[in-house]
């Protein structure tokens, strides 16, 4: 059994100018210890996706319909009660800005001190050890003398590594990490990637990585999910998926990533721009931006799946 | 000591031993504290920009690279007249502009970062392009919308637009109106800071097309400041690294990218996520960005250098050409018997 | 063709802007959309969201009959109070609704201990009052916002001066500053004016140089100084507006607080003379007759009172939340 599996979730915003669907019939799959990378450019319903799955969308917005099931339970329209076990021990996120899973208040250690006391039963001694273990693990050096910090006293990057370290330190089978690595420095984002990476392999806790930079989850991912839209218009393999995609889109999105071979000349640019969520076209939303758009693309593309590979399109690739 | 670029006839703009500092003024109570021979804070000094030589030349692209706090945006500030230099000099054509003038401004336009916030919201956009020109007489107020117009094609946006407000564009459309309005004044020189690093992939594409086509089309120069190598080795024709306020390597984007020679830029280069790069394991550079209020003694770069030596902890190395127009700051270009390994020899 | 020369400063010419640059290829646009929102006036957006609250339109109604009354009330009103002749001792102390001895006029409010209608005497009095709430706080907002942008702009020690004068005033009860200055100025309308704007000047003065210093460190203002704008076009045309939106609230507000204000003056008998009477000073007049029932000399201008400082305020928090939805609680 998957540890995660969504199907068909809808996310929608009640707005005074209309409603916006962010998310339209999102359907994944995630098996444990694996990571997914979810790419996507604004308004694609990327973030809104790891928001869902943690029951952190706010009135106006709500979560419509769909399913999602952690190691076979439906957590839509799970109590509050429930959330509260399973949000900090077996599901964890991280955000693009590490403030905001930091109270700037507290001191690190406190901070993380009480993710663990709050969700276990160990003593005053075990908490200081599984902190000091956690900070050890997610690479801040001197982590005794570092607990005793404030957030603001430290660097963004270390800031964010605090947050991952609040994020792993009761051993989750899932972590939702939302453009973590965005806000960083190269060297300081090729330096968390690395750890993600071993820390994932390491304790087999599964990944879901949002960027909007598919060259970042290249090599961290095992599998792919392109967003457009508030959909999810291909899934499969990373490699494959990079290699030879088989959506319009996904093509035209690494076709127009700058590069030292297409120096000097004009670089591949989708025509067109994203259409906002309240006047999206009808039947595929990429259609009016797609050189292979028909007349059958006023419908919605269904998903077609070979089992390894999926997409959402009238007129794929390859 | 750095030696001369030397001043070829196309020379555009260059700055020489360019420095910022800033300094935090003490407190009254620190001051007084001070005289009465307490012991106060010290006055914190922020040396953003150390001794910055570059030229540009007519019509090129020089990229400049670095992460945050090297002082990349502090160069472009300066240059574009926006940014007193507290030290050093900047030139013109040949014209010195160390103290920006209106002068300055018509001849170097700064596109900015954040398109959400670079263009007034309470300005239609054709004032927003006109007014500056409108201002100095570059256009007659009769002519302005033709005048905006213009732009407006130029730039890739229908001309119909003009009358409406930033807040009902988007943020790729936004920059597009921000090109308009630094064209606007006729420049010869663009800093491009960070112009496409706020933009989705597809967009950034559709803007880096309208820079080449611009640089083509009115003949412009570039500074393009940029953390993203990507886009870098995309438009550049030569780059500077900078770190910590000063400028580590310098040479064309060819050498800089696959004949890196300061570790820093090798490190960089190493860490950048590159889509078609092959998957190569290795150890991404340790440590943090140094702060600019206690950088490190001699080579600001040899706390995180894997292959520091003594000398780099006491001494900070020069910029020196290593070979035709390809510079570096490194000691270990000076040892005879270490010369620097090469990205493809690290692994 | 067209040559255009650089106007003032410097000594440089720039030369031609040629009508030909103009058609420079125009490059072919990337098939942009066109942006969503239908370019609706801000203006129109603002009434739109204003209007739905249901009790913001009842008071923006309420407060526009008022002005209306104010504006209208020598045509409108059944008497002039304030005119001798057409008073009448004898017709003093009327209960409302009561005719006059000659039965040509109904006293729909009554009348005051010298005989003057009380409906006039209002109508005369929220002239005064709105009057010099108005101009007060519109006054204040003029001179607060002038010392506000010119403690941002130049910084340093004027800043500082400036501030500091309005830490001390804003630490100081309003009444009693107002008292000590009317005591000082004397009776008057203009002196009751001047005392009201130097009560109320200072939070203006602060929330426009905050508001401005806000401003002023974003990038559109660095883009205006890198176009070669001068510093003070920058303050007014570029930073001012962009203050401007919470200043509607501030004003409203100040408008209420001023009348207020006012109307305390008026009653403890300092401010505005006799012939001029506000509603405060009804009120006043009014209070030695409440013992002996005849409650309408008093009481009515009271309503007339509450009702415009409340329609006024009504107004300034629906506007608060018109401007910035999200504040709606």
């Amino acid at each position: 059994m998957a540890l995660l599996e969504v199907n068909d979730l809808v996310t929608e915003f009640h707005t005074e100018d209309g409603v916006a669907r962010a998310l339209d019939n999102v359907s994944f799959t995630l098996e444990r210890g694996k990571v997914l990378g979810i790419v996507g450019e604004s308004g694609s319903g990327k973030s809104v996706t790891a928001f869902s799955l943690m029951n952190l969308i706010d009135p106006p917005g709500r979560v419509a319909s769909g399913e999602i099931l952690f190691d076979g339970e439906e957590l839509r329209g799970a109590s509050v009660q429930r959330w509260s076990e399973l949000r900090g021990t077996r599901m964890a996120m991280v955000f693009q800005d590490p403030m905001m899973s930091l109270n700037p208040v507290m001191k690190i250690g406190s901070q993380l001190a009480e993710t663990v006391s709050i969700h276990t039963k160990a003593t005053r001694a075990e908490v200081d050890e599984r902190v000091f273990q956690a900070l050890k693990r997610v690479g801040i050096p001197a982590p005794r003398e570092r607990m005793k910090s404030y957030p603001h006293e430290l660097s963004g990057g270390m800031r964010q590594r605090v947050a991952i370290a609040n994020a792993i330190i009761n051993n989750p089978d899932l972590i939702i990490a939302d453009e973590p690595t965005t806000a960083l420095d190269v060297t300081i984002q090729a330096q968390i990637l690395y750890e993600m990476q071993n820390l994932a392999r390491e304790s087999g806790t599964a990944l879901i990585w949002i960027t909007h930079d598919i060259s970042v989850v290249k090599d961290l991912a095992d599998d792919l999910c392109v967003m457009y839209a508030g959909r999810i218009v291909e899934r499969g393999p990373v490699d494959e998926v990079i290699a030879d995609p088989q959506h319009p889109y996904t093509r035209g999105l690494i076709d127009s990533l700058p590069h030292a071979e297409n120096h000097g000349r004009r670089l591949y640019s989708i025509p067109g721009a994203t259409p906002p969520l309240l006047a999206l076209p009808a039947g595929c939303s990429f259609a009016p931006r797609c050189t292979r758009a028909g007349r059958i693309c006023k419908q919605i593309p269904p998903v077609v799946t070979d089992g390894r590979r999926e997409h959402r399109c009238f007129h794929p690739l390859g | 000591m750095f030696s001369s670029v030397g001043l070829t006839m196309t020379n555009m703009l260059q700055t020489t031993h360019l420095s910022k500092s800033f300094s935090y003024k003490q407190g009254g109570l620190s001051r007084m504290a001070g005289k009465l021979g307490l012991p106060a804070k010290e006055q914190q000094k922020v040396h953003a920009v150390s001794d910055v030589s570059l030229s540009v030349e007519s019509g090129e692209v020089l990229g400049l690279v670095g992460e945050s706090g090297c002082g990349k945006s502090t160069v472009g500030r300066m240059i574009a007249g926006l940014l007193p230099a507290t030290s050093g000099s900047l030139s013109f054509n040949g014209q010195d502009i160390t103290r920006p003038s209106v002068e300055t401004h018509l001849n170097i336009q700064m596109v900015f970062q954040n398109p959400y916030a670079s263009l007034n919201p309470r300005q239609r956009i054709d004032r927003v392009i006109s007014e500056a020109a409108v201002y100095h007489g570059l256009v007659e107020k009769g002519q302005a919308s033709a005048f905006v117009a213009s732009l407006l094609s130029q730039v890739g946006l229908d001309p119909s637009y003009a009358s409406r407000y930033p807040h009902q564009f988007s943020g790729g459309q936004r920059q597009r109106i921000a090109i308009a309005r630094a064209l606007a004044l006729d420049p010869k020189f663009v800093v491009c800071d960070e112009a496409v690093s706020a933009l989705d992939v597809s967009v950034q594409a559709q803007i880096l097309n309208l820079f080449m086509d611009l640089r083509e089309s009115k003949g412009l120069t570039y500074l393009f400041i940029s953390h993203n190598l990507a886009v870098v080795e995309y438009i550049a024709d030569r780059v500077a690294i900078m770190y910590l306020g000063r400028i580590v390597e310098l040479a064309d984007t060819r050498s800089v990218f696959t004949r890196p020679n300061h570790p820093y830029t090798q490190a960089l280069i190493a860490d950048a996520p590159r889509l078609n790069a092959k998957v190569v394991e290795h150890r991404p550079i340790q440590g943090e960005l140094p702060s600019p209020l206690n950088p490190p003694t001699g080579c600001a770069f040899h706390p995180r250098c894997p292959r520091a030596m003594a000398r780099c902890t006491t001494e900070r190395p020069s910029l020196v050409e290593l070979e035709d127009g390809h510079w570096s700051a490194c000691h270990l270009n000076d040892a005879v018997n270490s010369h620097p390994l090469t990205f493809q020899e690290m692994q | 063709m067209n040559l255009a020369v650089l106007k003032g400063g410097g000594q440089y010419r720039r030369t031609t802007m040629m009508m030909n640059d103009l058609d420079a290829k125009a490059i072919p646009p990337e098939r942009a959309e066109p942006p969503v929102a239908p370019p609706e006036h801000p203006m129109r957006l603002l009434a739109r969201r204003y209007l739905k609250s249901r009790v913001g339109t009842a008071a923006a109604i309420l407060f526009l009959l008022i002005t209306l009354i104010a504006i209208f009330a020598p045509v409108i009103a059944p008497q002039d109070p304030y005119d001798l002749t057409k008073v009448s001792i004898m017709e003093a102390e009327r209960h409302p609704g009561e005719t006059s001895a000659d039965g040509r006029t109904v006293y729909l409010l009554g009348t005051d201990g010298a005989g003057r209608d009380m409906l006039s005497a209002i109508f005369y009095g929220l002239r005064i009052s709105l009057g010099i709430g108005v101009i007060s706080a519109l006054a204040a907002l003029g001179i607060g916002t002038f010392m506000g942008l010119l403690a941002a702009h130049f910084g340093g020690r004027l800043d500082a001066i400036i501030m500091r004068v309005v830490d001390v005033q804003l630490s100081l009860p309003t009444i009693l500053v107002a008292l000590v200055l009317l005591a000082v100025l004397g009776q008057g309308v203009d002196k009751t004016l001047m005392a009201l704007v130097l009560v109320q000047w200072a939070i203006f003065a602060r929330n426009v140089r905050g508001a401005a210093l806000v401003e002023r460190g974003k990038e559109y203002i660095e883009a205006a100084l890198g176009q070669g704008l001068p510093a003070r076009r920058i303050m007014f045309r570029h930073v001012l507006p962009n203050c401007m939106a919470p200043l509607i609230v501030t004003t409203t507000n100040q408008m209420a607080n001023a009348i207020t204000l006012e109307a305390t003056m008026s009653f403890l008998g300092i401010g505005l003379p006799q012939t001029q009477p506000s509603l405060g000073l009804l009120i006043s007049n009014g209070f030695d007759y409440m013992l002996s029932n005849q409650y309408w000399i008093s009481v009515f201008p009271g309503v007339a009172l509450v009702l415009l400082v409340v329609s006024v305020s009504l107004v300034g928090d629906r506007l608060r939340v018109a401007l910035n939805p999200k504040l709606d609680s």
